[in-house]
């Protein structure tokens, strides 16, 4: 691992100005830093702000939504003062995006061949028979078989775990130095979710880039990520490598998530399971945004929010346990 | 495709059959014929001398025999003389009529294109903004306003008031030709046309704005942005013709909707096309004429359907016919 990250957020904020005055807070004040090659994964359940971060970093924050604070560095490019224009060129190229739903992501009115190459002709300014060439070579590179002949076919044509992996050809089409990948898999049957995984993992060798990943599977994080971000309510809580993470889970929330996986080592009654639901987002808890559903709630837990605070090198936890000096949540 | 349409088209033959029967019902139902008129205005003449007419005109046959006759002669092209203009042949009366009437749907689908597709993108890319607004109020009021009202307000101030535009007719005179006949023809279109054309230009604005919108939200276009895409790029590739796809289904059935309206503005201005022959049609029961309006109208609707979904076909690659 090179110390020059790829990318650098610092302290991003992107709120959701909501009716009646209320403010969405979906991303509230999140920094983290990707390195060269190596695979971040950014967990937590649905509606902790794991989209919003990646689509923060894309800048592709609709209404009534926007960043309102921070910024993102890449390479020394600081990305929210760029113009539309600019952030264009940056997009697909730079950092390029896979998403959860691989059924509507592709548009149903031009062929697989059309979608590629006007990457290709846009960000590598290839000619349309060198952009074609290319395509049906990465169409190759992603395990298509027949890809002279899909590359004229339309989206409809295939399955989603075909569709997936054409979006995972177009994500790397132009060498991008990060690739984040929204739940890639949550939408695909359960035999098919590890070889797309396998492809994304054996893509981020073959060329090079450094991958956040974004996903609520556990099981996933524990395969394939170098580096884990869990996050709740729009902030990240605890933050660590895999497999410190996994063997010394510091925040409670994090071992909540733990405790709901089925662990085939042991003898277990029941799945354990978080009580509660995530709050929304436009109304947290004062204190500590888990508070209202952690087991471990102390008084000052209602009162404020804690920081984040490295408890060991690489180990980052935002909880008031670990104020005075204690290090395991047993 | 082309099996495709051949089967449509044949098809086409027992709708336009059943159509017939149902006119030609609908017609004999109605009380009087083409020489009621005429024996009310001249009570004088001899009853007797109607009589005969009717009698060598076949009125009197009973209402099969009358539908046997009508469709065995126009089954072979001949759609008999008019009983009211002079006899002369219906297909020479209707000849012009037909083509008027066309000119002056296209002239309304033209401008009910060209006004409604881009306003309806801009409210979509903007909505809620000034112009927005002033289109949704635009589109209230091109729903809510007759067509007659509205063509009369139009002669009123654009025709009368302002002299702009012609309030009657297709031509000045007969003495223009050529390329001043098109201008001319087009000049006396205007306020017809645009009066056609206002309950369509309305809906199609707010379709075309909620498909726009629904498609700019869409996952595709998310992707398309991620990609790297131009605003460009992103709205006249990849949303565009997404949102088309629906507006060309309804545009199938604007044909229908076009002509009938037709009727209704071609009296206003007194237009001279099938709309206006066909009330007078109705009123002088004058069967032969209506007839053959009936079967024309029919076959432009049927042939606009099958258009729309030829073209259908055509922007959505996961409609094929086969
Ligand atoms: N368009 C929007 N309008 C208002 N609020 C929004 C919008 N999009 C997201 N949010 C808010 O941001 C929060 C985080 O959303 P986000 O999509 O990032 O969740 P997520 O972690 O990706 O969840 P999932 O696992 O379901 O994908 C949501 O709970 C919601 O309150
Ligand atoms: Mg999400």
């Amino acid at each position: 691992m090179s110390n020059q990250p790829v990318l650098n957020v610092d302290s991003l904020k992107t709120y959701f100005y909501l009716d009646q005055d209320q403010v969405a807070k979906a991303v509230d004040d999140i920094s983290f830093s990707i390195y060269p090659g190596e695979t971040v994964a950014l967990v937590g359940e649905s509606g902790s702000g794991k989209s919003i971060t990646a689509l923060s970093i894309m800048q592709l924050i609709n209404k009534p939504g926007r960043i309102i604070n921070g910024t993102i560095l890449m390479n020394d490019t600081e990305l929210l003062k760029l113009s539309a224009k600019k952030m264009t060129k940056i997009r697909g190229n730079d950092i390029a995006m896979i998403f959860q739903e691989p059924m509507t992501a592709l548009n149903p009115v031009y062929t697989i061949g059309n979608q590629i190459t006007e990457m290709l002709r846009k960000h590598k300014n290839l000619s349309k028979s060198e952009a074609r060439i290319k395509a049906v070579e990465l169409l190759k590179t992603v395990g298509i078989p027949r890809a002279e002949e899909v590359i004229d076919e339309y989206p409809h044509q295939l399955s989603g775990g075909m569709r997936q992996r054409i979006m995972i050809a177009m994500a790397i089409s132009c060498d991008p130095t990060l690739l984040i990948a929204d739940e890639p898999t949550t939408a695909l049957d359960v035999t098919i979710q590890a070889q797309i995984l396998d492809l994304m993992a054996e893509m981020k060798e073959k060329f090079q880039m450094a991958l956040l990943l974004i996903t609520h599977d556990l099981g996933v994080v524990s395969e394939y990520a170098d580096r884990v971000m869990v996050m709740y309510g729009g902030q990240i809580v605890e933050q660590a490598p895999t497999k410190k993470l996994l063997r010394d889970t510091k925040h409670p929330y994090t071992k909540g998530l733990l405790d709901s996986l089925p662990n085939l080592d042991e003898e277990v009654d029941r799945l354990g399971a978080i009580k509660g639901a995530v709050p929304p987002a436009h109304d947290f808890p004062s204190g500590c945004r888990f508070s209202t559903r952690c087991p471990f709630v102390m008084d000052k837990c209602t009162q404020s929010n804690p920081e984040l605070q490295e408890l060991e090198k690489d180990h980052f936890v935002r909880c008031h346990l670990y104020d005075n000096g204690g290090d395991t949540l047993d | 495709m082309y099996k495709y349409i051949i089967r449509r088209i044949l098809v086409f033959i027992p709708m336009l059959f059943a159509l017939t029967i149902i006119v030609f019902g609908l017609a004999k139902a109605a009380p009087g014929d083409a020489l009621t008129g005429q024996q009310l205005a001249d009570p004088k003449v001899n009853p007797e001398v109607y009589e005969q007419q009717r009698e060598a005109l076949g009125l009197n046959d009973p209402i099969p025999v009358q539908y046997w006759n009508w469709l065995s002669s126009a089954a072979q092209g001949d759609f008999g003389k008019s009983l009211v203009f002079n006899g002369r042949s219906v297909a020479e009366l209707i000849e012009s009529r037909v083509a008027n009437t066309l000119y002056l749907g296209l002239f309304s689908l033209f401008i009910t294109i060209i006004v409604a597709i881009p306003i309806g993108i801009y409210s979509a890319r903007k909505p809620y903004s000034l112009l927005d607004y002033a289109a949704t109020g635009f589109g209230f009021l091109g729903l809510a306003i007759p067509n007659f009202f509205f063509g009369l307000i139009a002669i009123y101030f654009l025709a009368i008031n302002l002299g702009w535009f012609p309030a009657q007719g297709t031509l000045s005179g007969p003495g223009v030709e050529g390329f001043a006949a098109f201008v001319d023809r087009i000049h006396h279109m205007v306020l017809p046309g645009i009066t056609l054309g206002l309950a369509g230009t309305a809906t199609y604005m707010r379709y075309m704005r909620s498909e726009v919108l629904d498609v700019l939200g869409s996952d595709y276009i998310r992707t398309a942005k991620a990609k790297g895409m131009s605003d460009q790029n992103v709205l006249y590739k990849h949303t565009l013709r997404n949102a088309l796809i629906p507006i060309i289904t309804l545009m199938g059935f604007e044909i229908g909707v076009l002509l009938s309206g037709a009727v209704i503005t071609e009296q206003v201005f007194q237009y001279p096309g099938l709309g206006t022959l066909f009330i007078s049609s109705v009123t002088n029961r004058d069967f032969p004429v209506v007839m053959a309006i009936t079967l024309i109208l029919g076959i432009l609707i049927l042939i606009g359907n099958l258009l729309a979904d030829i073209f259908y076909s055509i922007i959505d690659p996961r409609i094929r016919y086969d």
